[in-house]
């Protein structure tokens, strides 16, 4: 780990903050009866999308720079993508993806 | 210890919990893994209990575990807690009147709580008039609350328990956001937002390097996402009606 215990409790403390100030905004913001401006309902239906492909990508940061180029990522991506489509189970597509790229790292990728 | 019968709050919680099993279910299996791979990543079972205490949301609560192992840099941290949040904008937007009639502190209480699975119960559950429905949302919040911070309590213990090559577990991460991003691909058939946060992140990644692209992305998907609002409101407008005629 590299950062110290406060900055740790920092960390958490200020993302708790940003996590709760999103469900609170709507409250404070547009108590009942004041219209919603069509740019904020717009936002609330498209970040969704975009914000969790950017995390897709922020998972990969590191990996790419590396000698392998993130490939044994693509490929525990891959075998999560071929679990989805064949069992349609969230739980099972992350654990089985996981687990697969984890046999990957130790197995195929050591040395 | 002084047990008070309440009978609005036992016809509540009897109405709650078997809406809240398949929560418990999907919590614990989700919490167990959450405190498992902070367990592996070197943390001590009391991280995982106080974030998922108090961040109290999942994708957010997984990406905080990479924030604590880079730079500390709490303005990213910040700005990355609200742009995945502000899904949650939706679901207040939505609850905007279910929640008056609550007192201030259940109404704070629920607002911090409003999970993506304590709004659905929340805001489609049919209650009978014996149920008081402030009482049902605050037994329906506490329930899948205590369910997910239990989860990733005995997650940590379990790791600590089971002693295995744990290298690569971190992927967890990568795979979780793949399924929600492969789960949200076919429930919408507007791609594009999808499409350019994965562009946008990617090139900023290549530009700004690994330390520096998150503003730069978040910044430019806000951008883009803005500019291309005349383009991207209309065709869900124009989804939604023609679901409409298809139903």
């Amino acid at each position: 780990m590299e950062m110290t215990v406060t900055q740790s409790v920092i960390t958490i403390v200020v993302v708790a903050a940003g996590t709760f100030l999103t469900r609170l905004l709507p409250f404070v913001l547009f108590p009942q009866g004041r219209r919603v401006p069509p740019v904020v309902r717009y936002l609330g239906q498209v970040l969704p999308y975009a914000v969790v492909a950017m995390l897709v990508v922020y998972c990969l940061k590191d990996a790419v720079f590396t000698p392998r180029h993130a490939l044994p990522e693509l490929l525990g991506i891959l075998s999560v993508i071929i679990l989805h489509k064949l069992f349609h189970s969230m739980m099972f597509s992350v654990v089985g993806g996981t687990v697969i790229y984890m046999l990957l790292l130790q197995l195929v990728f050591s040395a | 210890m002084h047990i008070q019968k309440n009978p609005v709050f036992a016809r509540a919680f009897k109405t709650a919990f078997p809406l809240t099993m398949p929560i418990c279910v999907a919590f614990c299996a989700i919490g167990i893994s959450y405190g498992f791979l902070m367990h592996s990543m070197g943390f001590c079972w009391l991280y995982p209990a106080a974030m998922s205490l108090f961040i109290y949301t999942g994708a957010m609560e997984f990406v905080t575990i990479n924030l604590l192992l880079s730079a500390f840099n709490p303005l990213h941290a910040f700005l990355l807690a609200l742009m995945v949040g502000a899904r949650h904008l939706f679901y207040g937007l939505s609850m905007l009147d279910k929640f008056t009639g609550c007192g201030h502190f259940k109404k704070l209480y629920l607002i911090f709580g409003m999970c993506d699975e304590s709004f659905s119960i929340n805001c489609s559950a049919k209650l009978t008039a014996d149920v008081d429905r402030p009482t049902f949302m605050i037994i329906v919040t506490a329930l899948n609350h205590f369910y997910w911070v239990a989860g990733a309590i005995a997650g940590a213990l379990l790791g600590s328990l089971i002693n295995f090559n744990a290298e690569g577990i971190d992927f967890m991460l990568t795979a979780l956001f793949t399924a929600i991003m492969l789960g949200q691909w076919e429930e919408h058939s507007e791609h594009r937002p999808a499409l350019l946060g994965i562009c946008l992140t990617f090139i900023c990644l290549l530009v700004f390097g690994p330390d520096h692209f998150l503003l730069p992305a978040m910044g430019s998907i806000l951008g883009a996402l803005l500019l291309l609002q005349p383009l991207l409101s209309g065709r869900q407008r124009i989804k939604k009606t023609s679901i409409k005629t298809q139903a």
